[in-house]
């Protein structure tokens, strides 16, 4: 059965309860959302994280006066009063590199995410709005997205291109994480396009693109919001994870590269667990916070979730 | 001023297509203007189907739908807009027609871009006002409010006065009174006799008798996707010939009117249905 | 009517939500008589569907505030579910509204029905015989016990629920909107079932849920009419379609298009206006603002009396 007639024909069959599973956000509501936002400890607690770290990397560099990877001190130092993280075995201050490479992370999430949520919304709403053969051909796309072997591509890219940066990164990892949420939109945008004032704004001459825009996903904004922290979190860990097989950006510091360099240069069995705890730990908890975040986001927009 | 000819509807389903589904079978009827033609059928009969190809939100598989003599099918873009600005639709669920996170009144500002740009807020106001008034709505109990604060009643209204707002010459009602109480219902019905009297044409589609016996002055009574009779309403309800809507007044439960209880053999339709 | 199968009185049910109590149902008051059929009819948000709910099972943001509720002599402890699920099924059922819609859709008929049995400790082979002698009296065929309930036409599907509801005869069956959803002819094959089970003491007494005055003509041996969390009145139907003495109940008579009635002819009228919220309803009868014959006295909120024989009614002009 076709899509767009299975859709037609729901439309035809009378008052069948459309059970969405969207979470509308009408205006009361996100005055109650606020109001549960500010009580969920979840929420509060990743945020509280998420920001901390955001301070440190805005403000970190900033209280360095070196770059991070320059060879200012003794080498292989324990966190001591001048340098508060150490030093690496070629006598690169720790904090410093620490600090750049929070920025360097939330860089990549940010673009990367970013990029992800795009390309999943335009593909996602395309395919549930307009159906039939459109979405065929995008469910074949995203279908073979999902099905490449990011790591291979990316070892065959590495290959080629021998001087790489964060923005490259960035590109690659939201050109690749976007299929779920193409799906997801896609499902839930079929479900709303049946509503009737869906109809009733067709019947306004208004278009395609506009109705998307204007009437679908407003209805969804609790869950596209979700949606971007959720790709924003995968897109520091996956930066992370490639820094650290040695497929990240040749030049910079980033968490992933420090945890990296850490291992090569065995700062796990000489002891000097300065130097890939403080990433390690940053990571875990940045990401971590984040999806704690989610689940908090997700009680505050769902009111059957939320405890009274 | 509307007519359609022949007009079927048809869905491929089961497994690639495999097997078809007829929904509209070969259906003529018309709408004059000032009339009301009710469209009565049970549920799967097509009748809403019906009104969505009138309304160019389904596609007609066969058949012509004409609207003064041209075909609505080849409506596209700007003439497609003009052509929503003679025939309109109202529907059955008021709160599914507001979008719950806009207020209420959004659906009368949709109009505004589109079919009267450069018009200065004064004369819109205006405009809205007179008719929100033309359907016995106080304006400033209804502007500004969300859908969620009013009633059932008043935001049917408030789509009726949306299609009023651009002088339209047919109104498609598809149930617009079947999720509303016994009380209100009257009012919006008593609405829809002014309007007629005015010269509105209303394609009047329901599955309630009583309700299309009091507006319509043509009945069309449509099963399983086919027209078994019609003709001028008093006619149709005071000698009904086919067999389908005999039974059809004989199930209607009706005030001071006990219903005859021997059971008839009740057609059931099969799978999904009710 | 000789025995009294349920008497309610003076129960008041209340909502708790986030911006207080909702009296749902305000103090009501009456008696079901053995055999009897009695139609509950009202708008949305009068209480009717509370009222229904309220005597099997108060859900869990409905709180018992005062009143009491008898069955067959016996006191119901409709405050306490754990002590109720004793009575429900086997002497107090329901047919909920959307019943038809909520059949587990992976699940065959059969299987259903014997799931549902097993939990109330009734033996499913025990009742088998029964249950196929009643499927064949509704119309429905045995073979529907191994189907999935998405094969089922909403008219099955409502009858093998009403067949499921009463299997165990219970005394007092509650029917909440069970033909709201239904075409006018299923409707009819529907409510007339519903008459045969009481008339072959399938169930003793019946509360018939409906918005639809006309379909409780049909079918009903008396009417209780609700507003607002209150009821308006009682009387044998055709006493209640011939006099009302409620002035809600003549405009709402009065509101029905008959076929027959045209528009050009006879103008019906609605009743403007909108009942009060039940959050902090107003003081008096709850029906005055809309009431053209309010006068002063109506600021005192009427009584629920006699005013003819078994004819009641709460308005102070009826008395």
């Amino acid at each position: 059965m076709t899509v767009s007639d299975s859709e037609e024909l729901a439309a035809a069959t009378p008052a069948a309860a459309a059970a969405t599973p969207v979470t509308v956000a009408s205006p009361r509501a996100s005055r109650e959302a606020l109001y549960f936002a500010r009580r969920n400890r979840k929420l509060l607690a990743g945020l509280a994280v998420v920001l901390a770290f955001l301070v440190v990397a805005a403000v970190g560099p900033l209280l360095t006066d070196h770059g991070p990877n320059e060879y200012v001190g003794p080498a292989s130092q324990p966190p001591s009063a001048r340098y508060w993280f150490g030093t690496t075995t070629f006598g690169q201050d720790v904090f410093a590199q620490f600090a750049h490479g929070l920025r360097s992370t939330f860089l990549v999430g940010v673009l990367g995410g970013g990029l992800a949520a795009a390309i999943g919304m335009l593909i996602g709403f395309t395919a549930g709005y307009r159906g039939g053969v459109v979405d065929e051909v995008l469910n074949m796309v995203t279908n073979v997205v999902l099905v490449i072997p990011t790591l291979a591509v990316l070892l065959v890219i590495a290959t080629y291109l021998r001087v790489r940066g964060v923005i490259p990164e960035a590109l690659f990892i939201g050109l690749f994480s976007w299929p779920w949420v193409a799906r997801a939109l896609r499902a839930q945008t079929f479900s709303l396009r049946s509503r009737d004032f869906v109809d009733l704004a067709r019947l306004s001459g208004a278009r395609g693109g506009r109705i998307v825009l204007r009437e679908i996903a407003p209805n969804m904004s609790s869950y596209l919001f979700m949606t971007f922290i959720l790709l924003f979190g995968g897109a520091v860990l996956t930066a992370a994870t490639l820094d650290f097989i040695g497929l990240g950006p040749t030049d910079g510091i980033s968490l992933g590269l420090m945890m990296n360099n850490a291992v090569l240069w065995s700062a796990l069995p000489l002891g000097m667990w300065w130097w890939f705890v403080p990433p390690g730990l940053g990571i875990t908890m940045i990401v971590g916070s984040l999806y704690i975040m989610n689940v908090g986001l997700d009680e505050v927009f769902n009111p059957k979730l939320r405890k009274l | 001023m509307l007519r359609l000819e022949r007009v079927s509807k048809s869905y491929r389903v089961g497994t690639f297509g495999g097997r078809e589904l007829v929904a509209v079978r070969e259906v003529s009827l018309q709408v004059r203007p000032g009339e009301v033609v009710s469209l009565i059928g049970e549920s799967g009969s097509g009748k809403s189907t019906i009104g969505r190809m009138i309304l160019r939100l389904t596609s007609v598989t066969s058949g012509t739908i004409s609207f003064e003599d041209r075909d609505v099918a080849a409506f596209k873009g700007d003439r497609l807009r003009t052509y929503y600005a003679d025939v309109q639709g109202v529907f059955q669920d008021p709160f599914s027609c507001y979008n719950p996170v806009f207020k209420a009144d959004r659906v009368l500002e949709l109009l505004r871009g589109p079919y009267f740009p450069g018009m200065d807020g004064r004369r819109w106001r205006d405009k809205l006002e007179a008719s929100l008034e033309a359907v016995r709505l106080d304006p400033g109990q209804v502007l500004g409010k969300y859908p969620h604060q009013l009633s059932g009643g008043q935001l049917q209204r408030m789509l009726v006065a949306r299609a009023l707002l651009l002088d339209i010459r047919l109104l498609v009602a598809d149930e617009i009174i079947s999720m509303l109480d016994a009380s209100t219902r009257i009012d919006v019905l008593n609405l829809l006799g002014d309007l007629k009297a005015r010269g509105l044409g209303i394609l009047f589609i329901t599955h309630d008798l009583s309700l299309g016996n009091y507006l319509s002055d043509t009945a069309v009574i449509l099963h399983r996707g086919q027209v078994v009779e019609s003709g001028p309403a008093d006619r149709v309800f005071g000698q009904p010939e086919h067999p389908y809507t005999r039974s059809l007044l004989a199930s209607v439960p009706q005030l001071h009117r006990k219903w005859d209880r021997r059971s008839h053999a009740v057609p059931e339709p099969a799978g999904e249905g009710g | 009517m000789s025995t009294v199968t349920l008497k309610v009185d003076n129960l008041k049910v209340w909502y708790r939500t986030l911006r207080g109590d909702v009296q749902a149902l305000d103090g009501v008051s009456f008696g079901v008589g053995d055999g009897e059929v009695v139609g509950l009819a009202g708008e949305s948000g009068c209480g009717k569907s509370t009222l229904g709910k309220s005597l099997i099972r108060l859900d869990g943001r409905m709180r018992h505030v005062g009143g009491t509720v008898e069955l067959d002599g016996k006191e119901l402890p409709i405050a306490d579910s754990g002590r109720m699920s004793g009575f429900r099924f086997k002497e107090v059922s329901i047919i909920p509204q959307y019943a038809m819609s909520a059949l587990n859709p992976t699940r065959r008929i059969g299987r259903m029905v014997a799931e549902l049995l097993e939990s109330r400790g009734v033996r499913a082979d025990g009742v088998h015989q029964e249950l196929l002698r009643r499927l064949e009296l509704v119309g429905l065929d045995p073979e529907v016990l191994d189907r999935y309930p998405i094969e089922l036409s909403g008219g099955m599907k409502q009858r093998m629920v009403m067949v499921l509801s009463t299997l165990l005869n219970p005394s007092l069956l509650i029917a909440d909107e069970i033909t709201s959803a239904l075409d006018v002819s299923t409707q009819k094959a529907v409510a007339e079932a519903l008459v045969d089970f009481r008339d072959r003491h399938y169930v003793k007494s019946t509360i018939f849920i409906t918005h639809d005055l006309s379909l409780v003509y049909q079918i009903a041996d008396s009417i209780i009419v609700m507003y607002a969390g209150k009821l308006a009145e009682k009387a044998p139907t055709d006493a209640l379609v011939s006099s009302p003495r409620h002035p809600y109940t003549r405009m709402l008579i009065s509101a029905l298009p008959e076929v027959g009635v045209r528009f050009g002819t006879r103008r019906l009228r609605g009743i403007p206006g909108s009942p009060p919220s039940l959050l902090d309803p107003p003081t008096g009868c709850r029906f005055r603002d809309r009431c053209p014959l309010a006068f002063e006295k109506c600021a005192e909120q009427p009584p629920f009396l006699e005013v003819a024989p078994d004819h009641f009614a709460a308005c102070w002009k009826a008395f």
